[in-house]
């Protein structure tokens, strides 16, 4: 039972990354239905800003995070104003391609500037283990779980108060009648990436943190689960996200508990075919009606 | 010269003198080549069997599959069994592990086709993960360190003769009523079961001759490296073949020989460049969608662009790409 505990709260830390990443890609998908295969990439990218950042002495942790997040939430623009923008009106399989031509240069770009070698994070601050009951936490978790959870609930906010955030809903109810209706697309559409890639950018910087480790290739699979997660809990819902970051988290620290960690990358895909085969839009999404 | 054209026996005749000519030119190839070319050639052979057969799945049925490099890791990972522990000669072990790959995709198909659009693109990359942390996994693959001591049998002319016969065979199998059914599941899947097409059929079928493609390449694949592993077959390599249809335009079976052509030789001749060479491939790709959103060679009728050239009288056409 202890190590029941102990193991839901490793799996909040790491589904807490895999959300963070979640985020940026049912937020885009709900908005111009494209996949945005980079986040992965871009997630790496946040990662080595904050590795960059934090081997200055006089940065804290807060500051490594936002520096990061700066910087990716303007990779993020920069990507959909080259590679995605112009494909907006064609094929979703071209826009498809396009996001894996850029993951492609970016992680080969980073391979280019630090190596392809896997390098250690520089500590940001001690690490400390609380030990409530019969089970411990350390600091890195509280942190991580902490800011992932603020970062949400911020997001969260953000779409269901803010004048931008009611453009950006009404967008990925209907574009052409939003436009109608005086909302300027391009602007929302630049702003999800924004939102996206920051929260990516922050998530890189967290795993930094907890797994100590940071290479060129992190990218891909963290960004596959944390797509898998997306659509686990139903592509385009913010909180489904969340949730599918979560769960995907927990089975995968469940999987390596019960001995099973060399199918570690396999539990988040074995986990998501069955829900789409049983509930295809998610586990909150929406039923899209077939039209002919 | 019309009827040419539409008579079986004529059609049967090209082909055989298209394989002729393929093995008499393959075989002067295979002499006088640099073997580092006649690889390349091979590997653009390789590939173009594999993007055949994603090319009716996604170009087309319609139906965005991100997981071909699981078919084609079992094809090459059961040849690679069949041929080394059992002794099985190597085209027959080709053609088993054509068989298996085909196999499995009818298994996948039937639940998973329940599944459009997106939803199957995912399903299908949560496979091909799993499919590769199994044969990792596994004894008899010997996991992550690989299958060694595979022979090194496949030659440029059987490959090209496999090519020419795969390519015939699409042409065929899209001119016949089946491949007429899978382009009107592609145009629209409510429409299509409409009017009494059985959608989920041709669905699976494409998924399962498209998997036999790619079995038949990646057992070519193994018995070109004679050595394989499980990260040779990763998302990446599905990407690869996917890129390669939809670079040459999806459902156009010249625009899928041009795809292969183009991205096999890309980062060979992006070689030069050598620490830069895999950053120039991402911004081809980005380069070539921004500037062919359908692809080289998307929307391009070869029949017709062959009958201009030949200064035939236009039929009249209802397809798509007008």
């Amino acid at each position: 039972m202890n190590n029941l505990m102990q193991q839901l709260i490793n799996g909040l830390a790491l589904g807490s990354i895999y959300a963070l990443i979640a985020l940026g890609y049912t937020m885009v998908y709900g908005i111009i239905g494209m996949i945005n295969f980079a986040y992965g990439e871009i997630y790496m990218f946040g990662a080595f800003a904050g590795l960059v950042l934090a081997s200055y002495n006089s940065v804290n942790v807060y500051m490594a995070l936002l520096g990061a997040m700066l910087l990716t939430m303007v990779l993020g623009v920069i990507i959909e104003r080259v590679a995605y923008k112009p494909l907006r009106r064609s094929s979703r399989l071209s826009a498809l391609i396009s996001a894996i031509g850029v993951s492609i240069f970016l992680s080969s770009l980073m391979v280019r500037l630090k190596g392809p070698n896997t390098r250690g994070f520089p500590k940001l601050f001690e690490n400390k283990i609380f030990v409530v009951g019969s089970f411990q936490i350390t600091i890195y978790q509280i942190v991580i779980i902490g800011v992932a959870a603020l970062l949400m609930l911020g997001l969260q906010l953000f779409v269901a108060y803010t004048k931008t955030g009611r453009a950006m809903r009404a967008t990925s109810q209907d574009q052409d009648a939003a436009s109608l209706m005086g909302v300027n697309i391009d602007r929302v559409v630049a702003i999800t990436f924004a939102i996206g890639s920051g929260l990516a950018g922050a998530a890189g910087v967290l795993s930094g943190i907890y797994f100590n480790a940071v290479q060129p290739y992190m990218g891909l699979m963290a960004g596959l689960k944390a797509f898998a997660a997306a659509v686990l809990g139903g592509i385009g819902s913010i909180p489904g996200a969340m949730i599918g970051g979560m769960v995907i988290g927990l089975t995968e620290i469940l999987g390596v508990t019960v001995n099973l960690s060399e199918y570690k990358d396999a539990f988040a895909f074995a986990i998501l075919i069955v829900v789409l085969l049983f509930k295809p839009s998610g586990i909150l999404g929406r039923k899209a009606n077939k039209k002919v | 010269m019309k009827r040419l054209f539409n008579n079986w026996f004529a059609q049967a005749l090209l082909f055989l003198m298209a394989l002729g000519l393929t093995a008499f030119i393959s075989e002067i190839i295979n002499n006088v080549s640099s073997p580092y070319l006649l690889n390349i050639g091979l590997f653009i052979g390789i590939n173009l069997i594999m993007a055949l057969g994603l090319n009716l799945i996604t170009g087309v049925t319609g139906q965005l599959s991100l997981g071909h490099a699981a078919f084609m890791s079992i094809g090459a990972y059961s040849s690679a069994i069949a041929t080394v522990n059992y002794h099985v000669p190597f085209l027959l072990g080709v053609l088993i592990g054509g068989v298996i790959a085909g196999l499995f995709g009818l298994i996948i198909g039937f639940p998973t086709l329940r599944l459009t659009g997106d939803y199957l693109a995912i399903a299908t990359l949560g496979f091909a993960e799993i499919v590769r942390v199994q044969f990792t996994n596994m004894k008899i693959t010997n996991g992550a360190i690989g299958f060694l001591g595979i022979n090194g049998s496949t030659t440029f002319p059987i490959v090209m003769t496999i090519a020419v016969l795969t390519i015939f065979a699409m042409v065929w199998l899209e001119d016949s009523r089946n491949g007429r059914a899978m382009l009107a599941v592609r145009e629209d899947e409510v429409a299509s079961s409409a009017i009494g097409i059985n959608t989920t059929l041709y669905k699976i079928q494409a998924f399962a001759i498209g998997a036999f493609c790619a079995g038949v390449g990646g057992a070519l694949f193994a018995h070109t490296t004679t050595f394989i592993q499980p990260t040779d077959f990763g998302f990446l390599k599905s990407v690869d073949i996917l890129s390669i249809v939809v670079l040459g335009g999806l459902g156009s079976i010249p625009g899928t020989i041009i795809g292969a052509i183009v991205l096999t030789a890309a980062p060979e001749a992006l070689r030069s460049l050598s620490n830069y060479r895999m950053m120039v491939y991402g911004l081809l790709l980005v380069v070539i969608m921004i500037f062919r959103p359908y692809g080289l060679m998307g929307g391009v009728n070869l029949k017709q662009a062959v009958r201009r050239a030949m200064m035939l009288p236009r039929k009249k056409q209802t397809g798509r790409g007008e």
